[in-house]
């Protein structure tokens, strides 16, 4: 099967700034490691899932397929074609989307702007109106196609960057967070679109990154999990999760000011644990992943001794979440 | 190279049309384009009328502030469009689209050129017309093929400029405030640029807009040989190598500009 993207060994550094490093990373060599020898193969016909929390290096590893970045070291092949070689023969296989962006001019209406991108792809007149009119009608913005969009929500805005980077049809797009932000009826909507266009054609690929587990559950083939910029894990969302199969994953509820939570992690049986506040809930969730189901009497006594009363407790079906837990040792929601 | 040339022409007609159209949905560009421009243009005027300044200045004035249009729209709108670019999110999108750099400017150039030049057909109809001013054209065809090159040259000087702003952003800002003023007293806008002395003439020559300015004086008034700095002949071919020198050297800052800023990690960072 062709490739879509290959990378080898990809590595990308930042220089910082000399007081940022210290304080941020605790040293002080002006650098912060971005990519980590990053080698990833994303077939063609491929829904690709880069998961990893804020900082995992997403958007870097993105950013250098799409060519607006150089990587430090490595090698990527874009469609077969190296990325730092030859760029503009790459741009003329690629889109990429970010979520949580907008595009063009708030003078063009919706309909005006994406006649506009399209033709800096060259697409002829008839074809970009042809597709902006079913853009515009899948993802149901057809009422606004003649709206400024200067005059359009911020997630309407965000729709229309979305619709911006397929109007141009390209053979591999590249979504770096095409639902941050959105409302849930929206991303609903864009997620739809991302599987219908997919289908249309066998050759196009779609690199997508998120930090929602679920949605890369929901629409990837396969997925690799980053994080501090190394790829830890490749594989299908089932085969991931089929990994913790052995395991046990508890979901425990409790009050928001239970303490001393830092030893959780230590009681007998618990491989992993992770912790989320919910403060608009009065609550903690607490996750767990444990060696085996019987461990859960020894975090229930664990969790009385420290006088937490337990609101809710679930055994839970294993989540790619859970994966990122068990491989990180830490969930995506937690800061350190 | 066929299909790509197709691409970038569409490329610049589109990007051409957002000027145009967002000049037609804002009509108070006309107050702030139109007449507001012809009152600083006519404060020289009056400055020379009172100092009884000979009268052929009343036309280098008004020759001055329409080609200051110009000047103005190429370093405030299109040097520094990348910048706003990158300040509103479209940046990411041109630098990953299959066309030149030079394409998007040509565009916005393209588009932009017509809001500067109705504000130098205002400014040159009702400076002439309100202060009666004589004008003696010597020759048409070479007027016209100064003009042309001097907009040409300046617009490579714009592009040049643009690829600093891709890069350095506000800092790029900062030295191009530097350079209006200075521009504007040695380029001679509002008078024979002669009287700067040949040195700082010569050296304010490599700005297209000072050859053109006294080429132009020397063909459209009658005291404009009598003042001019150096044969229009002279000019015209200096200005062609202006324009050729510029646009080479854009077109390789621009790529080069873009490879630091690929190095760097600047290229689309915002906020800096």
């Amino acid at each position: 099967m062709n490739l879509a993207v290959e990378t080898f060994d990809l590595n990308r550094t930042f220089k910082l700034k000399k007081a940022k490093n210290k304080k941020e990373n605790g040293n002080n060599d002006g650098k912060l490691i971005a990519l980590e020898d990053a080698n990833i193969k994303i077939h063609q016909g491929e829904l690709f899932g880069l998961l990893g929390p804020n900082g995992a290096g997403k958007t870097t590893l993105i950013k250098i397929l799409a060519t607006l970045l150089l990587p430090t070291s490595g090698r990527a092949l874009v469609d077969g074609i190296d990325v730092v070689k030859h760029p503009e023969r790459v741009r003329k296989q690629i889109n990429m989307v970010s979520g949580g962006e907008h595009c063009g001019y708030g003078i063009l209406t919706v309909r005006e702007t994406l006649w506009m991108f399209s033709q800096f792809y060259g697409i002829p007149n008839k074809v970009a109106l042809r597709r902006t009119d079913e853009l515009l009608k899948i993802l149901k913005m057809e009422e606004f196609a003649r709206t400024k969009i200067g005059k359009l929500s911020t997630g309407l805005r965000q729709k229309l960057n979305f619709m911006r980077g397929f109007v141009c049809d390209p053979k591999i797009m590249f979504l770096d967070e095409p639902t941050l932000g959105l409302d849930v009826q929206i991303a609903r909507d864009v997620r739809a679109y991302i599987r219908t266009w997919m289908k249309k054609d066998l050759e196009r690929t779609v690199l997508l990154t998120t930090h929602y587990m679920a949605e890369a559950d929901e629409l990837c083939d396969r997925v690799a999990i980053i994080d501090t910029g190394k790829v830890l894990v490749c594989d299908s969302p089932q085969n991931l999760k089929k990994s913790l199969a052995g395991e046990a994953v508890f979901r425990i509820e409790v009050p928001l000011d239970v303490n001393g939570m830092e030893k959780f992690g230590q009681i007998a049986g618990v491989k992993q644990f992770a912790y989320d506040h919910k403060s608009h809930l009065g609550r903690t969730e607490l996750k767990f992943i444990l060696e085996e189901e019987s461990a859960i009497s020894n975090v229930t006594e664990s969790l009385s001794g420290n006088g937490s009363k337990i609101i809710s407790l679930s055994k839970m079906e294993p989540s790619l979440e859970d994966v990122f837990l068990a491989l990180v040792g830490r969930g995506l929601k937690d800061e350190n | 190279m066929k299909t790509d040339l197709r691409t970038n022409i569409k490329a610049i007609i589109a990007r051409a049309y957002v000027r145009v159209v967002g000049a037609n949905r804002e009509p108070s560009w006309w107050l702030t384009e139109t007449l507001l421009p012809i009152m600083s243009t006519a404060a020289y005027v009056f400055v020379y009328k009172a100092l009884k300044a000979p009268e052929e200045y009343v036309g280098f004035v008004i020759l001055g502030g329409t080609m200051s249009s110009y000047w103005i729209f190429v370093l405030w709108t299109m040097a520094a469009q990348f910048y706003w670019e990158k300040e509103i999110g479209n940046l990411e999108i041109y630098m990953i689209a299959p066309i030149s750099r030079m394409s998007l400017l040509l565009g916005m150039a393209s588009g932009g050129l017509f809001l500067a030049t109705t504000r130098a057909v205002f400014i040159f109809l009702a400076g002439a017309l309100i202060f009666k001013v004589n004008f003696a054209i010597i020759s048409l065809p070479k007027l016209f093929a100064v003009f042309v090159l001097t907009l040409t040259g300046l617009y490579g000087m714009g592009m040049l400029f643009s690829s600093l702003f891709m890069l350095y952003g506000r800092e790029a800002w900062h030295g191009v405030t530097l350079l209006q003023e200075p521009v504007h007293l040695m380029s001679g806008f509002f008078f024979p640029v002669r009287n700067l002395g040949f040195f700082v003439a010569l050296g304010a020559s490599l700005i297209p807009m000072t050859l053109g300015l006294d080429a132009m004086r020397q063909l459209a008034f009658e005291a404009g040989p009598k003042s001019g700095f150096i044969n229009v002949n002279v000019e015209l071919g200096a200005l062609v190598v202006l324009c050729i020198l510029f646009l080479w050297v854009s077109k390789h800052a621009l790529e080069y500009m873009e490879k630091l800023g690929k190095r760097d990690g600047r290229l689309t960072l915002r906020w800096q």
